[in-house]
C-alpha cells in the first residue's frame, strides 16, 4: 500500500509510526487524500495482527494539524441529506474505528475485546479535526511549547466539531469545559488541556515519539474511558444529573446571549452535547454527524465560510495584487503624523516587524507615537502577554522626528495628517523633496478624493489612499484606494505592507466615503430617524442586536459622537450647496447637539447616560424632546430597517463598482463596520433571501419610508434575470 | 349535558416545605391518602362508587412517582375498583384534576369522582423530575426560556410594577391569610395532618406573617437578579420583549409563593348520584378552559385563560362575584387586576400563596375549595379560579353556588 500523505512504518516491536504530511499544504488538514489515506492506514492497524499498536504524528514542522480543508468542505456536494450525512460520518467511522481496532462497544464494556494502544504524539497546533483525531487516540503527549495550541475553532465559520470533538471533548474535560471550547472556538494549551484531563502527558518536542511507544508498548491491550464498564462524565452528564441539568439551562441562555438566535451551530453544539451525553457514544457519533450535515448544507454555513475563511484569506494574500509588479521589500515605513491615526498606524507597522519614522511639526508631538504604543504595550505586559524587554526593543523601532530629511531612507510613506487638503498638500511636496524616487506614498484619509491629493504629487502613479479605522490596532478592514493615476506599482505596494500588517484588504473606488463611510451614516441616520419618529431607544438598540451587530446604532454614534454627525452635516451642506440632499436628521442632530447639549459618551453623554464607575443607560429624558410614539412598530419592522439602511447603500456601491465584486462588500461590511457576520456579508445575504425578495422588500420600504430604500435599478434586471450576485462556485 | 356537582372540599393545611416544616416527615402518598380518607369519612361514601380520582403532582419522581393517585387509593382502602389518574399540568394540576374530574361526569363517563392534589416539596424538591423544556438546547432556544423567576420580574418590567407596588400586595396578601385564619374562615375543608402513630402534627398553614409589613420586605434581596445578569436569561427575555431596556427585578421570597407540603380533594359528582348517597350539592362548575399563552414572560396566562372560560360560559366580567388567582407572585396577580381591571377587594379575599404557601400539584383544589367555602361563608354565586402556568398556559374554572 502507497500513501500520498502519511507515511507507515512498522518498528521491530510491531509499533506503527503514522506520520502526517500531506503534500501541497502549508500545514496538514484532513483533504480527501488524507481521509483515504488514514481510513485504509486505521484498517491495516486493525487488521493486521503483527501491528501491535500505532503512534500518530505529523511530519510537517508548522503544526500536527490545523483542521478539515474549508475549501473542501465549502465544495462538498451531495444529493441528499442521506448521502451528505454518509460523507460526513466517514471520518467519525475512521476516527471510531482506530479508538475500538473495530471491536464493538459491547465486547470492549465487557472486557470480551480490547483496542490496540494508539498514541498521538503532537508535535504542533492540533485544531479542529486535528484535536479530534487527537481525542480518538488513547494516549496524547502534546510538545511541550506554551504557545501550542490545541482547540476546536469550528463553530467561527458557522460549523461544529464534526469528528468526534462534541463527544469525546465533554467526555474527558466535563460538559462545562468542551461546551466552552467548542463554543467560542478559543483554543488552549498544554498545560491547561493537561490539567483539564484533555491530555495525558507534556513532553519536550524530541521526545514526543520515543515517549508515545514507551506507551503504547507497555499497554498492549486497551480501550478508552468510555468503552470501558462504569464510564461517567467528569462533572456529570446526561437528561437526570442535577449538575448537567444546571449547567445546561445556564449554557442555552447564555449561548442565546451571545448569538443573539443567530447562529445555529451554536445551539447544535449544545445539542451534541446534550442528546450525545445520554446515549452511548456510537449514537451519539451519528447525532453530532447529523447536526453537522445539516450546518454544513445550510447557505449560512456556507455563507461564512466563503467569506469569513476563503476570500478573508484570499484577500489577506493579495489576491487583489497585479501579478507583475515585483514584490516590495518594507523595511522601515515614514508615517506622517503623530495624532490618533498615525500612532496607531506606527503600532500596528512595528506590530508588522517593520521600522517606523514617525514625523510631526515638533519632537513633543512626535513622540506621541511612542506614548501611544507604551500605553498599549504597558497593559500587554500587566497581563503577561508580552515581556518588559520585548515592548522595550518594540519601542526603539519607532524613530520620532520633526526634521524631514530623516525620512530619506524609508520604503514606504504612509500620511495621516490633519484632514485638510492645505496641510496634505505641503506634507506631500515637503516629502517628496527627500524621499527615494520610486517611494510609493500613501495617504490615509476617509474624506478626501485621493485623485485631488494626488495632484499634490510629482509621482501620482505611486501615489495611493489607504483608509484605516480607529483604533487602528483593534480594527480589522483596510480600505486601499487607488486615485485615477496610481500605478500597479502603488497598489502591489499597499497590499504588500498590508499583508505584513496583516488587516483585511479591499481595493475600492475613489469616491466620496469611499464604501464603508457610504454605507454607515445612512444606516447611523435610520435609527436616528426612528428615535425622531419616537420609537422606543431600547426597541431600536435591541433590534440592532438581534440581527447581529455587535453595537447598537445609538451606541456607536455616542462613540463617534453627535457632534462630529452635525459637523459634518454642516460641512456636507456647505460643500455640496445645492445639490445637498437632506437627510432627514439635521434637525435631530441639531437639536441634540446645539440645544440639549448632547454630545455623545465623552462629554455630556448622547443617547446614552453614562454614569461614572456604572453600566451605561438610555437616557430616559430624550423622550421629552422627541415623545414616545403610542404605537411602536414591531421588532421584525425595525430589524428590517436597520437592515436595509445597510443593505441598499451597499448594494448601490456594488452596482457603481466602488467596492469591485460581491466578496470585497461582504469583507468590506463584516471587518468594516461589523455587519453581521453571520449573513457572510451584505450580498451573501441579498444571494441567500434572493434578489427577488431583495428588491421587492426594498420597494416596500421605499413606499413606506422614503426614496432612500431604493434598490439599484442593475440589480432590479438581476432579480428579473433570476440571477445572483455571486457566480456560482465562488 | 350533566351538571358536574361539588358535593365536598377538603385540604390539609398547609407545611413549611424544608426539613424543619411540620409535614417534612409525613409522606407525600401519606398526605394524599388522608384527604382522600376526609372525603370517604365526612360523606360516609361506599369507595365503590368512587370511579375515578384524578390528582395532580408536578414533580411525579421518587415516592411521588407510578401514578400518586393509584397508590393513594390503596393506601387509603378505597375499593379496589377506584381508578386514579396522575395529572401534571404544572401548578394547575390541581384544578386541572378538577375539571378532568368533572369533565367525566358531565360526559357521562363516571358518577362520581374525586380532583385533587398533592405535593410534598419538602420530600420531592421541584425540578426533580428534569424535562427538556429547560435543558434541551433544541427547545430552550426555540422557546427562549427563562425560569419563573425571570418571567415575573418581566412582568412587572413590561407592565410598570415597582417594587413598592408588588411589596405592598404581598402585606395584604398575609393580612388577609392572618384575618382568614383568626375568622376560621378554612374551617369547613381543613383537614389537619396525622403522624403514623395517629396523632396531629399540623392543623394551621404555617408560613402566614402577620406581622409582615413594608419595612420587613424592604430589607429582602432580589431574588433573580443575580440568576438573570450571570447566566443570561435577561438577555433571553429581553431578546424576546426587544422594548425591554432592562429587567427590573422586583420579587423576593416575601412576594412569591412559598415553598410549601400539602393535598387537598373535591368531590365530584352528577345529580342522581348526590341523591342516591344523600349528598347535598354546594356549587357546580359552570365551566373550565385550558390556554397556551407566550411562554417567555409565561406567567401571564390567567388573563387569557379567564377570558376564554367567560366567553365559553356565555358570561361577562361582571357576572363573576370573586376572583381566586393563585399567587405564583405578586406581579401576576397586579398583572391579572391590571388587564381585566379587577378591584383588589374582589381577588384573592382570603389571602394566597404568598401567605400560604404554593404546594404545586395542590394548590389548584385548594384555591377551588376556598372559592367554594367562600362563596358560601359571604353569600355570593360565582368565583372564577385561575391560575398561572409554567412553561406559558392558563387553566380558569367557573364555580356557581347552589342553593
Amino acid at each position: 500500500m502507497t500513501y500520498k500523505t502519511i507515511s507507515f512504518d512498522v518498528d521491530s516491536d510491531g509499533i506503527a509510526l503514522i506520520s502526517i504530511d500531506v503534500p501541497g499544504e502549508t500545514m496538514n488538514v484532513w483533504n480527501a487524500d488524507l481521509i483515504e489515506d488514514f481510513t485504509a492506514a486505521v484498517d491495516r492497524i486493525a487488521e493486521d495482527d503483527d501491528i501491535k499498536g500505532a503512534v500518530i504524528t505529523s511530519g510537517k514542522t508548522t503544526g500536527f494539524m490545523a483542521g478539515a480543508d474549508l475549501n473542501m468542505l465549502g465544495g462538498v456536494e451531495a444529493s441528499s441529506m442521506t448521502e451528505a450525512f454518509e460523507q460526513a460520518f466517514r471520518l467519525n467511522a475512521t476516527l471510531r474505528k482506530l479508538e475500538t481496532s473495530g471491536k464493538s462497544a459491547k465486547d470492549l464494556k465487557k472486557g470480551m475485546a480490547h483496542a490496540k494502544p494508539i498514541a498521538a504524539a503532537v508535535n504542533g497546533l492540533a485544531l479542529g479535526g486535528g484535536l479530534e483525531l487527537v481525542l480518538a487516540c488513547h494516549y496524547r503527549i502534546v510538545a511541550d511549547h506554551p504557545k501550542l495550541q490545541l482547540g476546536v475553532p469550528e463553530s467561527q465559520v458557522g460549523l461544529l466539531p464534526g469528528g468526534g470533538g462534541t463527544q469525546r471533548l465533554p467526555r474527558l474535560i466535563g460538559l462545562q469545559n468542551a461546551a466552552m471550547m467548542a463554543t467560542s472556538g478559543k483554543p488552549t494549551d498544554p498545560a491547561t488541556a493537561k490539567n483539564q484531563g484533555m491530555i495525558q502527558e507534556v513532553a519536550p518536542a524530541e521526545e514526543l515519539v520515543a515517549k508515545a511507544k514507551e506507551w503504547v508498548k507497555a499497554n498492549p491491550k486497551t480501550a478508552q474511558p468510555w468503552d470501558k464498564q462504569g464510564f461517567k462524565f467528569p462533572g456529570g452528564g446526561g437528561a437526570m444529573d442535577p449538575r448537567s441539568v444546571q449547567f445546561f439551562m445556564a449554557a442555552n441562555a447564555m449561548a442565546q446571549k451571545q448569538t443573539n438566535h443567530n447562529y445555529p451551530a451554536i445551539q447544535y453544539i449544545l445539542s451534541c452535547m446534550y442528546e450525545g451525553s445520554i446515549v452511548p457514544i456510537d449514537t451519539a457519533l451519528r447525532i453530532e454527524s447529523k447536526y453537522f450535515t445539516k450546518l454544513l448544507s445550510s447557505d449560512q454555513t456556507r455563507n461564512m465560510i466563503r467569506t469569513l475563511f476563503v476570500n478573508k484569506q484570499a484577500a489577506e494574500k493579495g489576491a487583489a495584487r497585479p501579478k507583475d509588479a515585483p514584490p516590495s521589500d518594507i523595511k522601515t515605513v515614514g508615517v506622517l503624523g503623530a495624532g490618533l491615526m498615525g500612532s496607531g498606524i506606527t503600532h500596528v507597522t512595528v506590530k508588522g516587524g517593520m521600522n517606523v519614522v514617525v514625523l510631526d511639526r515638533d519632537m513633543e508631538a512626535a513622540e506621541n507615537a511612542i506614548a501611544y504604543s507604551k500605553k498599549i504595550l504597558d497593559k500587554n505586559v500587566s497581563r503577561g502577554k508580552t515581556t518588559k524587554e520585548k515592548a522595550e526593543e518594540f519601542l526603539s523601532k519607532i524613530k520620532p522626528t520633526a526634521d524631514y530629511n530623516d525620512l530619506k531612507d524609508v520604503d514606504l510613506i504612509i500620511e495621516a495628517v490633519f484632514e485638510d487638503p492645505d496641510v496634505k498638500a505641503d506634507v506631500i511636496r515637503k516629502t517628496e523633496a527627500v524621499i527615494g524616487e520610486d517611494v510609493i506614498f500613501a495617504s490615509n484619509t476617509s474624506t478626501l478624493p485621493i485623485t485631488g491629493l494626488a495632484k499634490h504629487s510629482s509621482r501620482p502613479e505611486q501615489f495611493i489612499g489607504m483608509h484605516f479605522f480607529s483604533p487602528v490596532e483593534r480594527m480589522p478592514l483596510l480600505e486601499i484606494i487607488p486615485g485615477e493615476q496610481s500605478g500597479d506599482r502603488a497598489l502591489a505596494a499597499a497590499l504588500d505592507y498590508n499583508r505584513k500588517i496583516r488587516k483585511t484588504p479591499i481595493v475600492v473606488k475613489d469616491v466620496r466615503g469611499f464604501y464603508t463611510n457610504r454605507v454607515v451614516p445612512p444606516y447611523l441616520n435610520e435609527a436616528m430617524l426612528l428615535v425622531k419618529e419616537g420609537v422606543k431607544p431600547a426597541l431600536i438598540e435591541n433590534a440592532a442586536a438581534s440581527l447581529g451587530m455587535p453595537v447598537g446604532p445609538l451606541a456607536l454614534t455616542d462613540e463617534t459622537s453627535l457632534s462630529l454627525g452635525w459637523m459634518l452635516v454642516q460641512s456636507t451642506k456647505k460643500e455640496l450647496g445645492a445639490d445637498y440632499k437632506p437627510t432627514g436628521v439635521e434637525d435631530f442632530l441639531e437639536t441634540m447637539v446645539e440645544k440639549l447639549g448632547r454630545h455623545g459618551r465623552k462629554s455630556g453623554g448622547g443617547f446614552y447616560e453614562y454614569p461614572e464607575g456604572g453600566k451605561k443607560y438610555l437616557w430616559p429624558g430624550i423622550s421629552e424632546y422627541f415623545p414616545l410614539a403610542e404605537d411602536q412598530p414591531s421588532a421584525e419592522e425595525v430589524k428590517d430597517r436597520l437592515l436595509y439602511a445597510q443593505l441598499i447603500p451597499a448594494s448601490h456601491c456594488l452596482a457603481d463598482g466602488i467596492v469591485p465584486d460581491p466578496k470585497s462588500a461582504d469583507l468590506g461590511a463584516i471587518f468594516g463596520w461589523g455587519f453581521a457576520p453571520w449573513t457572510g456579508g451584505p450580498a451573501s445575504y441579498i444571494d441567500t433571501i434572493g434578489l427577488e425578495e431583495f428588491v421587492s422588500k426594498a420597494d416596500s420600504l421605499a413606499q413606506r419610508y422614503g426614496e432612500r430604500f431604493h434598490p439599484p435599478a442593475s440589480f432590479r434586471d438581476k432579480a428579473k434575470a433570476g440571477d445572483k450576485l455571486y457566480a456560482k462556485a465562488a | 349535558m350533566t351538571d358536574a356537582f361539588i358535593y365536598d372540599a377538603v385540604r390539609t393545611p398547609r407545611g413549611k416545605g424544608k426539613a424543619d416544616g411540620s409535614l417534612h416527615e409525613i409522606t407525600p402518598v401519606s398526605l394524599a391518602t388522608q384527604v382522600l380518607e376526609a372525603v370517604r369519612d365526612r360523606n360516609e361514601i361506599d369507595t365503590a362508587e368512587i370511579d375515578d380520582v384524578a390528582f395532580g403532582c408536578v414533580s411525579p419522581v421518587g415516592e411521588q412517582g407510578a401514578v400518586i393517585t393509584r397508590s393513594a387509593i390503596l393506601n387509603a382502602g378505597f375499593s379496589d375498583t377506584t381508578a386514579g389518574i396522575h395529572v401534571n399540568r404544572f401548578c394547575a394540576s390541581g384544578l386541572e384534576s378538577i375539571n378532568i374530574a368533572a369533565s367525566k361526569v358531565k360526559a357521562g363517563e363516571a358518577d362520581l369522582t374525586i380532583g385533587g392534589g398533592v405535593e410534598s416539596m419538602s420530600r420531592v424538591p421541584m425540578g426533580s423530575d428534569g424535562g427538556a423544556m429547560a435543558t434541551d438546547p433544541a427547545v430552550a432556544f426555540k422557546s427562549y426560556f427563562v425560569p419563573q423567576g425571570i418571567s415575573a420580574d418581566l412582568i412587572a418590567t413590561k407592565y410598570g410594577l415597582s417594587r413598592d407596588d408588588v411589596d405592598a400586595y404581598a402585606v395584604e396578601s398575609q393580612k388577609r391569610a392572618a384575618k382568614s385564619w383568626e375568622e376560621n374562615r378554612f374551617e369547613k375543608s381543613i383537614v389537619p395532618v396525622k403522624d403514623v402513630m395517629g396523632e396531629p402534627v399540623l392543623a394551621h398553614d404555617e408560613t402566614v406573617r402577620a406581622n409582615t409589613d413594608m419595612q420587613t420586605l424592604g430589607a429582602l434581596n432580589p431574588s433573580f437578579a443575580m440568576m438573570g445578569e450571570q447566566f443570561g436569561f435577561n438577555a433571553v427575555a429581553i431578546q424576546k420583549y426587544p422594548e425591554v431596556e432592562k429587567i427590573n427585578h422586583v420579587h423576593h421570597a416575601g412576594n412569591s409563593s412559598g415553598i410549601v407540603d400539602g393535598a387537598a380533594a373535591v368531590l365530584i359528582g352528577n345529580e342522581e348520584i348526590g341523591k342516591k348517597l344523600g349528598l347535598k350539592p354546594r356549587a357546580r362548575i359552570r365551566a373550565a378552559a385550558s390556554i397556551g399563552s407566550e411562554p417567555t414572560i409565561m406567567l401571564t396566562g390567567p388573563e387569557f385563560a379567564a377570558k376564554k372560560v367567560l366567553a365559553r360560559a356565555g358570561m361577562d366580567k361582571k357576572d363573576i362575584d370573586l376572583w381566586e388567582l393563585n399567587e405564583a407572585f405578586a406581579s401576576v396577580v397586579l398583572r391579572f387586576m391590571q388587564a381585566l381591571d379587577i378591584d383588589h377587594n374582589e381577588i384573592n379575599v382570603n389571602g394566597g400563596a404568598i401567605a400560604m404557601g404554593h404546594p404545586l400539584g395542590a394548590t389548584g383544589a385548594m384555591i377551588f375549595g376556598t372559592m367554594v367555602d367562600e362563596l358560601e361563608r359571604s353569600n355570593k354565586e360565582t368565583a372564577l379560579v385561575t391560575l398561572c402556568i409554567g412553561g406559558g398556559m392558563g387553566t380558569a374554572t367557573i364555580i356557581e353556588r347552589v342553593n
